[in-house]
C-alpha cells in the first residue's frame, strides 16, 4: 500500500508491504541507515528514532502506522548550523566506541533535553534504560548528556542576555 | 589499610591521567576525541547490514528446533516454487560440493549445513536464497522437514555417562562424548604441598554459558565474480587475514583470489573470531545464484548458535599455611564445549591461557586437569572478552582466595595482601610456567583500597548488619596476560600469531599506516595514529589508518584477546622506528653531514649542537621523494614493513572493589560502588583506555547478576532473547569509579599492556564477592539474579546452567 511519511523534513511516498517494518523501511527504501536493528523484541533500542516528536522503537512500529506522520532519524540532528549539542558531546565526552547503539542513544537523549533541559544523573540513567550499550559501561553517556545539558543552557543564558541587552 | 577523606567523597585526585580531550590534537599520546566519531555521532558509520552490492540477494537459514534430532528428509520443494526464491541450499547440496563440512579452529569439524543429524537447537539445516529477506524468511516455513527424536546431552556432568547418547557419531570410531583431556602446572609437587598444608578450602562452581552480544549480529556479503575467480566478502571479522586464509582452506579457493573486507564493526567481544556456516553458505549462494549474496542472523540467531563464552565446572582447592601464606592451588575443570569444538584460541592450548588461574599471587605450586565434553548445545567456548578463558581462571582463584578467608575468619583485603607478587619479584615466573612481564600488585590494590575508604567500609557495614541490613564488600584482584603470541609457541590453525605492520609518508608528510588488526569499537584510527604520532611527530589528523580489508592491509591474526596494542600496536611503533631511521639517511643526505652527527627530536632531526641545523619530517619528507641525492644502497621514498612477534605476553592488572546493598526480602542486588584501579602499563589514549574499562565493568555486573544461556532438559534453550538474555542497562551500572597504576611492559617497544578485556576478566569475582558477602553465604553461582540469591539465603542454591532447582 502506499504511504507518506515526512523523514527529517522531507516527504517520501513509497508503496510498501503492509508488513514491513518502519526501521526496514528508513534503513532499505529510504537509504538512512543511520538508524539500526538490533534485537527484534524492543529491549535494546539501536532504532529509537522520532514519530511525531516522541521517541519510538522502529524495529516495532510497522511503517504503515507511520503514514502521514512525522519520523526523525540521527540523520536529522546536524543542521546547517552544525552538530546537534548532543552529538558533540557524545564525541567529546568518548559516549561511543563501536558506534552501533550511538543513533538511537542520541535521539532518546536528545527528546530527554527538549523536554528536561537539566536532567539529574538518574533521570538520564532513567532515560536511556530502555536501550542497551555493551561498550560504555553507560558512563561516559551520562557525562555527554550533563555536557549537552550544559552547553544549551549557557547558549539559552547568552542568548538570554543578548536579548536583555537588545531590550 | 589506609583511606583518605577525599577518596571516599568522591573528589580525590586518583592519580588518573586526564580523560578530558585536549584542546587541540596532542602530537602523540594524551587525550583526543575519536577519528572515527565523525561518521559515527552523524549516523554515518558503515555497517555490514548498510552495505547493499548491485543485483544483491538475500538469505535466510532454517534451523533445527530440536537439540538432538536424525534428519530423515527435507522437502525444499514449496520453497523452491517460491517466486522471489533464487536458491535452496542444503546439507546434500553441500555434501556434493564437498561443503557440507568445515574445520574449526581447535582441530574438529562442523557442519556447515546438517547432513545426518541436527546437534544442538539452532542448529543449521538449510539456507535459501530469495530477492528481498522478508522472501527469504517467507520461503523457510515452506521446507519440510523431518526429524527422528533423539535423547540430548545437555548436562555436562552426565556427558560422560555409560548410556549417555553419542552426540559425535559422525567421527569415526567414537563410542562417548570425552573431547579431551588436558593437564599443567606439577601434580605431584601440588599434592605435596596441599598434603602438608595447615589449611585446605575448596570451592565447586559454575562459570555458566553466556554470550558476547554484541549490538551488531554477525553477517556477510558474499560476491563471487564469475569472470575473475574472485571471491570478494564484506563480513563482521575481528579477524580478517584468518578469515581469508580460513576460507581458502575450506572453499580450496587460491587466497590471492579472495579478499576480505570488514566494515565497521558494531561490537565484537569474541563473537566475531569464528567462522560460521551462515558465511559459507553466502559464499555457496552466491556461487549457485551468480549474484552477491547478503546473510544477516538475528538476534535469537545470535544468540543461538553462534560462539557462547565460558561454562566451566570448576572444582578448586586452596592450601596455605595457619597464619595465611598462600602455598598452592589446584582444579580439576569439566568442559563443556557444544556439539562441535569450535573454540578460538592458540591452537596447542585447549583450555585457552586458563592456566594462569594461580593469579596475582606468590605460590609454590599450581596444577589443573581439563576435560572437555561435547553436549548438545552450540558450538564456541572461547568468546566474551575472556583472554582465552583468563576470565575463568580470575574468577577461580578470586573466589577460592574469600572461600579461604572466610573459612579461616580472615579479613579478605588482609589475606590478598599478604600474598600479592611484589614489584621486586618481576619478572615473576609462576607455578605454571608463566613469566610475568612487571607490576606493582600491593601499590594498585592499595590505591583501590584508599579510593573506596575500604575500613570506612567495613564499619559501615558491621553497622547496617547490626540493623539487619545487607551491604556487602567484594574484591578482585586479577592479573590478565594478552597480546597473543609468539608465534613459537601461540598459533591458529599453524598460523603464528605476529602481526605485520605498513607506514609509508607521502611526500606531503602525511602518512598512512596499515595494520593487520581489526577495530571494532576499540578506536584504532585514533589510538594507532597516536602510536606513530609520538614517534615520528607527525599529527594524529595526518595519519590515516587502514584496516579490515585484507587486500589493502599486511597479514596479522587479528584483534582479540586485547592483543591489538600489544603485538599491532608494537608492529606499529617499530615500523614508525624504521621510517624514522630512514628519515635520519634523508636528513643527513640534507643537511650534508652524517647520519650519526644527527639527533631527533620529535618531529625532525637536527646536528648534534646545532639545534639551527635541522629538517622537519615533512621536508624529509619531500626530500626522499625528490632529485636529492641519496647516499649508495638507500631506497627513495619514505616507508617500511615489519612483523612484530612478541617475545611474551603482555601482563595488565588490576585491582577491584565492589560495595552491593542486598534486599533480603527480594533477593534484589543493587551494585551501589564499583572501584576500578587499573594498571595497563603506558596509556596512549587515557580517555579511550578508561572507555574500555567502563564496558568491562558493565560486563560483570552482567556476568555477575543477570546473564545466563541455560537449557532445559530437552536442550531448549532458555536464553534466545534479549527478554531472555538479560543485559545489564543504564540502571544496574553505578557510576565507575576508576584509578590507574602505571607500570610499564618492559619489553614492549611503548611500554604499553593490552587493556580491552581486562575489566571483563575482573570484574565478575568482585561482585560475587560482595553478594556473597553480603548475605553471608559461602558460595552461590552465577548469575546471582534475585531469584537466586533468595534461594542461596535459603540455603538452597540452583543449579543456574539447568535452570532447575
Amino acid at each position: 500500500m502506499q504511504i507518506t511519511v515526512t523523514v527529517n523534513g522531507i516527504e517520501h511516498t513509497r508503496d510498501v508491504e503492509p508488513r514491513l517494518l518502519l526501521v526496514h523501511f528508513l534503513r532499505d527504501s529510504l537509504e538512512l541507515t543511520g538508524t539500526h536493528w538490533g534485537c527484534d523484541t524492543s529491549n535494546c533500542g539501536a532504532c529509537v528514532i522520532w514519530l511525531d516528536g516522541a521517541p519510538a522503537k522502529s524495529c516495532t512500529v510497522l511503517a504503515v502506522m507511520a503514514d502521514g506522520r512525522a519520523v526523525r532519524t540521527v540523520e536529522g540532528l546536524e543542521t546547517a548550523a552544525g552538530l546537534d549539542p548532543i552529538q558533540q558531546a557524545f564525541s567529546d565526552k568518548h559516549g561511543l566506541q563501536c558506534g552501533f547503539c550511538t543513533p538511537g542513544m542520541m535521539m532518546t537523549c536528545r527528546a530527554l533535553l527538549d523536554e528536561n533541559p537539566d536532567p539529574s544523573e538518574h533521570e538520564i540513567r532513567e532515560a536511556i534504560s530502555g536501550q542497551i550499550c555493551r561498550c560504555t559501561g553507560y558512563e561516559n553517556i551520562v557525562r555527554s548528556v550533563k555536557a549537552a545539558a550544559a552547553v544549551e543552557s549557557g547558549a539559552m543564558q547568552s542568548s538570554a542576555a543578548q536579548q536583555g541587552v537588545t531590550a | 589499610m589506609t583511606t583518605t577523606e577525599d577518596a571516599r567523597t568522591g573528589v580525590a585526585d586518583t592519580g588518573v591521567a586526564s580523560t578530558e580531550v585536549a584542546a587541540s590534537t596532542p602530537m602523540g599520546y594524551g587525550s583526543m576525541r575519536r577519528k572515527e566519531d565523525a561518521r559515527f555521532i552523524r549516523g554515518q558509520g558503515h555497517y555490514l547490514d548498510d552495505i547493499v552490492i548491485p543485483g544483491m540477494l538475500h538469505s535466510a537459514i532454517l534451523r533445527s528446533p530440536l537439540a538432538h534430532a536424525r534428519i530423515l528428509s527435507i522437502d525444499t520443494s514449496a520453497a523452491e516454487a517460491h517466486p522471489k526464491v533464487k536458491a535452496v541450499i542444503t546439507g546434500e547440496t553441500l555434501a556434493g560440493l564437498g561443503l557440507a563440512w568445515m574445520p574449526t579452529l581447535s582441530h574438529d569439524v562442523q557442519a556447515v549445513l546438517a547432513t545426518d543429524k541436527v546437534r544442538f537447537q539452532g542448529q543449521e539445516v538449510a539456507f535459501v536464497v530469495a530477492e528481498d529477506r522478508y522472501a527469504a524468511r517467507d520461503a523457510l516455513g515452506l521446507i519440510e522437514v523431518e526429524y527422528e527424536p533423539l535423547d540430548p546431552v545437555i548436562d555436562a556432568k552426565h556427558a560422560l555417562d555409560p548410556e549417555a547418547p553419542v552426540i559425535r557419531d559422525d567421527l569415526e570410531g567414537r563410542t562417548d562424548n570425552h573431547l579431551f583431556d588436558w593437564e599443567a602446572g606439577d601434580s605431584a609437587a601440588t599434592d605435596a604441598i596441599f598434603a602438608s598444608a595447615d589449611v585446605v578450602s575448596e570451592c565447586d562452581m559454575l562459570y555458566p554459558r553466556s554470550h558476547p552480544a554484541p549490538m551488531e549480529t554477525c553477517g556477510s556479503i558474499a560476491s563471487m565474480d564469475k569472470v575473475t575467480g574472485k571471491l570478494t566478502v564484506h563480513t563482521t571479522t575481528q579477524a580478517p587475514h584468518a578469515h581469508r586464509t580460513v576460507y581458502a582452506m575450506v572453499a580450496g579457493l587460491p587466497e590471492h583470489k579472495i579478499q576480505i573486507i570488514a566494515p565497521d564493526i558494531g561490537g565484537g567481544f569474541g563473537n566475531k573470531v569464528g567462522i560460521y556456516p551462515g558465511y559459507v553458505c553466502a559464499v555457496v549462494g552466491s556461487i549457485v545464484t551468480g549474484k552477491p549474496v547478503k546473510w544477516v542472523e538475528d538476534r535469537s540467531e545470535n544468540l543461538m548458535s553462534t560462539s557462547f563464552a565460558r561454562d566451566y565446572h570448576m572444582h578448586g582447592e586452596i592450601a596455605a599455611t595457619k597464619d595465611g601464606k598462600l602455598l598452592g592451588v589446584r582444579v580439576k575443570v569439566l568442559a563443556d564445549h557444544g556439539a562441535f569444538n569450535g573454540t578460538a584460541q592458540p591452537s596447542k592450548m585447549p583450555a585457552g591461557l586458563f592456566h594462569v588461574f594461580s593469579g596475582s599471587y606468590d605460590m609454590a605450586a599450581a596444577h589443573c586437569a581439563v576435560t572437555g565434553v561435547y553436549t548438545n548445545k552450540s558450538p564456541g567456548g572461547v568468546a566474551y572478552a575472556c583472554s582465552f578463558r583468563i576470565t575463568e581462571a580470575v574468577y577461580l582463584i578470586e573466589r577460592l582466595v574469600d572461600v579461604l578467608a572466610r573459612d579461616q575468619g580472615w579479613d579478605p583485603a588482609e589475606l590478598r595482601m599478604k600474598n600479592l607478587l611484589r614489584s621486586e619479584q618481576f619478572p615473576y615466573t609462576t607455578a605454571l610456567g608463566w613469566e610475568y612481564d612487571s607490576g606493582d600488585y600491593p601499590a594498585t590494590f592499595q590505591k583501590a583500597l584508599d579510593i573506596a575508604g575500604y575500613d570506612e567500609l567495613r564499619a559501615e557495614q558491621r553497622e547496617k548488619r547490626a540493623r539487619g541490613e545487607l551491604m556487602g564488600i567484594g574484591i578482585s584482584f586479577f592479573t590478565e596476560a594478552v597480546g597473543a603470541g609468539p608465534r613459537k609457541t601461540m598459533d591458529i590453525l599453524g598460523l603464528g600469531m605476529a602481526d605485520g605492520a605498513e607506514l609509508r609518508i607521502h611526500p606531503t608528510g602525511k602518512a598512512v599506516l596499515r595494520l593487520s588488526c581489526m577495530t571494532q569499537g576499540q578506536g584504532h584510527e585514533t589510538t594507532f595514529a597516536q602510536i606513530v604520532a609520538e614517534e615520528l611527530g607527525i599529527s594524529p589528523d595526518d595519519i590515516e589508518v587502514v584496516q579490515g580489508d585484507t587486500d589493502q592491509t599486511p597479514f596479522g591474526l587479528g584483534t582479540y584477546g586485547s592483543r591489538s596494542t600489544p603485538v599491532s600496536g608494537a608492529a606499529a611503533a617499530m615500523v614508525a622506528r624504521k621510517v624514522r631511521e630512514r628519515a635520519r639517511i634523508v636528513a643527513a643526505a640534507m643537511l650534508e653531514v652524517s647520519a650519526d652527527d644527527l639527533e631527533w627530536e620529535k618531529g625532525g632531526f637536527h646536528v648534534k649542537g646545532d639545534p639551527s641545523a635541522a629538517r622537519t619530517m615533512t621536508e624529509i619528507a619531500m626530500a626522499a621523494h625528490s632529485d636529492l641525492e641519496l647516499p649508495d644502497g638507500v631506497e627513495g621514498h619514505l616507508d617500511a614493513t615489519c612483523v612484530y612477534n612478541p617475545p611474551n605476553l603482555t601482563y595488565p592488572c588490576g585491582a577491584y572493589i565492589c560495595v552491593v546493598d542486598v534486599d533480603g526480602g527480594t533477593g534484589q542486588v543493587k551494585v551501589r560502588r564499583f572501584v576500578a584501579v587499573d594498571d595497563c602499563g603506558v596509556r596512549i589514549n587515557p580517555m579511550i583506555v578508561e572507555g574500555q574499562v567502563h564496558g568491562g565493568l558493565a560486563d560483570g555486573i552482567g556476568m555477575a547478576l543477570m546473564e545466563v544461556m541455560a537449557f532445559d532438559p530437552d536442550g531448549n534453550h532458555l536464553g534466545a532473547s534479549f527478554m531472555d538474555y538479560l543485559l545489564p542497562t543504564s540502571m544496574e551500572c553505578p557510576s565507575w569509579e576508576l584509578g590507574e597504576t602505571v607500570t610499564p611492559s618492559p619489553h614492549h617497544p611503548i611500554g604499553a599492556k593490552g587493556v580491552g578485556e581486562s575489566a571483563t576478566v575482573g570484574s565478575p569475582p568482585a561482585v560475587v564477592n560482595a553478594v556473597l558477602d553480603a548475605i553471608g553465604v559461602r558460595h552461590a553461582d552465577m548469575p546471582l539474579t534475585p531469584a537466586h540469591v533468595w534461594r542461596a539465603m535459603q540455603g538452597r542454591p540452583l543449579r543456574t546452567d539447568l535452570a532447575i532447582g
